[in-house]
């Protein structure tokens, strides 16, 4: 039986297609109105809500609760005082992504990770006898993340003491007498918050954002549109740019954290006080230099891509609607160098844009490949330069 | 903005969006570049001020559609602050207090028109379809400066059969669309594929923007193709709201054209281009200063470039004839509103998300064609088409929270009044735009806090555009093309060495789309490289 989140009664309100998506068991709105173009011009130009609660959520507390994050985590846990917030993954002993997630350091042994699948299990099972608590609290707690320029005073309306919180910080507050967890995060690549809100004060917590918003421009956008502002932001997707090692068959859906764009992540990597999994393999990827992939942005050549479109007859389609295909990269000579994970036309950029896997060799940004596209039932290709990810980053996201 | 102080390559007379474009390829390419401005702020027609604290009103161009995209991408506009905010649905309210509002979906929009005729539920597909295949056919020309038809030169005679093989390869149907469209009727047009009133009177009434027509009128076909041709985001006939107004996107040209090294002079109004021998040497200005450089650029209107800024006696006769018998009529105006809340529709209660794309009065072709017999006979509209965009909605810095801008593009209202004239006429104008309005938003007129009225003699006083023509001569068939601004003289060139027109008495014409100014700084470069051979 899906089931449904604690903001669902007013979102069935507002969801005027009526057309819902499965997210991890849960009903998770497509879009609120037939144009999930106009919910993303919501997140750039004024603001947006999105229920975000179906994220799998665990509460990580006890004494040694640091040391067993530190041991799995890929990022260093230990750098983050209570009030931050660290985005990374965790890997396998072989160094490969089992998944990535944003962990909330609320004290010195207080914590709360979100991730796209379940892993009580799994870290559970690394707890061994050391004083930590895991909890499932997915069903505690209602998210909503409010994104777009506007975010910010729309929210400072009825959450104190918001208008201060830096990139990937969080503060405990209320709005009304909901007591909530207000973090500076999001998937948008925006300015932008999520609020953590307990089930039962979930309603009156986003009556009083949308009351807030009103005037603002605020509106709901669904999973289309938060798609289409994560390719913007370079955000990686969990089965769309990796899968998780865990459940992979072979190597190819594999990918390390240096592969998947992360290196920033292995800074502290030759710090012998803090062994975490997949710490040695990492290490000898990047001694000896054995990455397969680099992940880049794409950035395809207009008119090219125009050109091959009126040649063939067509109106060159510019669809802000991402592809959910792989599509092949190749040098100039035909060999396959990578393959793109996401390509969109972007109506901030007026340019087809696409997440990619290229060889290391070829990533540095203004390199040139071309991108394959089926074209009146052929195979063209269209020209490409790599790019650095993010595509769309304004200075409001962390100022 | 700095102050002329160097020796310049290139000076653009007029800082609207032609001159900006123009300027900015032409310093990309390397010029030393000056755009001379008249008024205190660039833009044109195309600006955005704010009349009242917090409400920011484009007093005149109010939307973007037909902007090439090349332009876009070239003068790497995004950098600077592009942003077109998608308009994503269009409201026309009926008489009757109905109305058709259609929106991204096709679906839904099929459900929608059935809901006012079975008949033409499938008739919009088919329609758009036949449209879209001659804008395929007309796009490329855009994109390219006419030919010169009439010259013997073996790049004329190249260009010329190009253009022919182009044509050539086109099908049969699409061709004779595009020959009915470019003389034709939209009347005639459209009843070809819809018996709906609400349809056909919400899609004719693109068939008369800025022009001297009704939809009945042969001609409003060339106007429904021209504004069927905008390609924002890759679809035909879409339309977008730049972030900040239409002046929002003239300072992005600003930008740009500045990053690339070009000056700007404001408050700097040209009296007349300097000529010796034959050739542009300059220009000066009211004050008396006066500004050398080899190439004057002209982004002015036909009527000025070739009758007002230089001595039309050095012109040859033929020219100074057609640019005197050039069609301008200005006949639309604009009243713009700051409200105090948004305008309810009865039919549709409380509801707002109607107002995020245009509001088009203008419900029968009867209602478009009435309101253009007053203008026949030398008066404004009783009832007149407006064109409605509460651009707060899309934008909400374009007004306070809860407040409103709301631009109104009205038609008809002629230039020549017969028996008064518009400083008269103004306001009486104004409260019959504001009555119609009300006849379809009760209570509309208590929420008006604020009234700005720009009459075609307001646009002529403020602009400089020639009778209020928007588009800087009128879009009528002997005046595309290569006919646009006069047979002969459609490739930027002028008579006088050295002078140049940019504007969109060029082709392909006016609205905001920058491709005259873009096409003549392409053929300014290139005359460039011919003199420099020469000299070698």
């Amino acid at each position: 039986m899906i089931k449904t989140t604690p903001f669902h009664e007013r979102l069935d309100q507002l969801n005027t297609t009526k057309r819902w998506g499965h997210w991890s068991g849960y009903l998770s709105a497509l879009k609120y109105q037939m144009s999930p173009k106009q919910e993303y011009f919501a997140i750039r130009n004024s603001a947006g809500f999105f229920d975000t609660s179906p994220l799998y959520k665990f509460r990580i507390t006890g004494r040694d609760s640091e040391r067993l994050l530190a041991g799995v985590m890929t990022r260093d846990i230990r750098t983050c005082r209570p009030g931050r917030a660290q985005y990374t993954v965790w890997c396998d002993d072989r160094g490969f992504v089992l998944e990535d997630g944003v962990l909330f350091r609320h004290s010195a042994t207080d914590f709360l990770l979100t991730a796209a699948e379940p892993n009580l299990g799994y870290l559970s099972d690394l707890v061994g006898r050391l004083d930590v608590t895991i909890d499932d609290v997915t069903d505690h707690y209602g998210m909503l993340a409010v994104q777009g320029p506007r975010s910010r005073e729309i929210l400072a309306k009825v959450a104190p003491g918001i208008e201060g919180l830096r990139y990937f910080e969080h503060t405990d507050t209320k709005i009304g007498s909901a007591a909530v967890t207000v973090s500076r995060t999001g998937y948008t690549g925006d300015l932008g918050y999520e609020v953590r809100v307990p089930r039962d004060d979930a309603i009156g917590v986003l009556d009083a954002v949308i009351e807030a918003g009103q005037s603002h421009g605020l509106r709901p956008f669904g999973e289309e549109a938060l798609l289409m502002s994560r390719i913007e932001a370079g955000l990686v997707l969990i089965n769309v740019e990796f899968s998780s090692s865990r459940l992979a068959y072979t190597d190819h859906d594999r990918i390390t954290p240096k592969e998947l764009g992360f290196g920033w992540m292995l800074k502290g990597i030759d710090d012998d006080t803090r062994p975490f999994i997949g710490r040695q393999a990492l290490r000898r990827e990047l001694a000896e230099k054995t990455s397969r992939w680099a992940t880049v942005g794409l950035v395809l050549d207009w008119l090219d891509y125009d050109r091959v479109y009126n040649r063939a007859g067509l109106v060159p389609p510019k669809d802000e609607t991402p592809l959910d295909y792989e599509s092949m990269l190749y040098d100039d000579v035909g060999e396959r160098v990578g393959y793109a994970t996401s390509l969109m036309y972007s109506p901030v950029l007026q340019q087809h844009i696409a997440m990619a896997r290229v060889r290391p060799d070829l990533a540095s940004a203004g390199t040139r490949v071309n991108l394959e596209l089926t074209i009146n039932h052929h195979y063209e290709t269209v020209a490409a330069a790599v790019t650095k990810l993010p595509f769309f980053n304004p200075p409001r996201k962390t100022a | 903005m700095a102050p002329a102080t160097r020796a310049y390559d290139a000076i653009i007379v007029g800082g609207g969006h032609n001159g900006l474009v123009n300027g900015a390829y032409l310093a990309k390419a390397g010029l030393q570049v000056l755009i001379v401005e008249r008024r205190h702020l660039v833009g044109g027609a195309a600006i955005t001020e704010e009349l009242r604290p917090g409400f920011q009103f484009t007093s005149f161009s109010y939307a973007l559609s037909l902007l090439r995209p090349d332009i876009v991408q070239d003068l790497e506009l995004v950098k600077h602050g592009f942003m077109p905010i998608l308009m994503p649905s269009s409201f026309a309210p009926m008489e009757n207090g109905d109305y058709l509002l259609l929106g991204q979906d096709r679906d839904e929009n099929i459900k929608e028109i059935t809901r006012h005729s079975s008949h033409d539920a499938d008739a919009m597909d088919r329609y758009e379809y036949d449209v879209e295949r001659v804008c395929q056919v007309v796009k490329p020309l855009l994109d390219k400066v006419p030919p010169n038809v009439f010259g013997k030169s073996p790049q004329d005679l190249a260009e010329t059969a190009d253009l022919l093989k182009h044509l050539g390869g086109v099908d049969q149907k699409v061709l004779h669309d595009l020959v009915r469209l470019i003389t034709g009727s939209a009347a005639d047009f459209l009843d070809d594929y819809f018996e709906s009133d609400i349809l056909k009177g919400y899609i004719a009434s693109s068939g008369i923007i800025g022009t001297k027509v009704g939809p009945m009128s042969q001609g409003s076909g060339l106007v429904l193709l021209y504004h069927s041709l905008g390609e924002h985001d890759g679809h035909f006939g879409a339309w977008s709201f730049h972030k900040g107004g239409n002046g929002g996107f003239t300072q992005v040209l600003a930008r740009a054209a500045q990053a690339y090294g070009a000056e700007i002079m404001l408050n700097a109004p040209v009296a007349s281009v300097i000529t010796r021998n034959g050739a542009a040497v300059g220009v000066a200005l009211e004050d008396g200063t006066e500004l050398t450089a080899p190439t004057v650029v002209s982004a002015l209107d036909p009527r000025r470039t070739f009758t007002q800024l230089v001595e039309p006696r050095e012109l040859p006769s033929e020219l100074v004839e057609n640019i005197d018998r050039l069609r301008f009529q200005g006949t639309s105006a604009k009243v713009n509103f700051a409200l105090d809340g948004a305008p309810r529709y009865p039919a549709l209660g409380d509801s707002t998300d109607q107002y995020y794309g245009f509001v088009n009065i203008g419900p029968t072709m009867e209602y478009l064609e009435r309101a253009f017999d007053d203008a026949k006979y030398g008066w404004y509209s009783k009832r007149p088409y407006i064109d409605c965009a509460i651009q707060s909605f899309v934008d909400p810095d374009m007004a306070p929270p809860g407040k409103h801008v709301m631009s109104c593009f009205v038609q008809y209202a002629p230039y020549h009044l017969k028996g008064s004239d518009w400083d008269t006429e103004r306001d009486r104008f104004a409260d019959t735009v504001q009555a119609t309005l009300e006849s379809f938003f009760p209570g509309f007129g208590d929420l008006v806090l604020q009234r700005e009225v720009q009459t075609p003699l307001d646009i002529e006083r403020t602009v400089g555009l020639t009778e209020g023509n928007i588009f800087a001569g009128e879009f009528f068939a002997p005046q595309m093309y290569f006919f646009r601004p006069a047979p002969g003289w459609s490739q930027y060139r002028t008579p006088i060495d050295g002078y140049y027109q940019c504007g969109s008495g060029t082709h392909p014409g006016g609205c905001v789309m920058g491709a005259p100014g873009k096409l003549a700084s392409q053929q300014i470069l290139r005359d460039l490289r011919t003199r420099v051979g020469q000299a070698d």
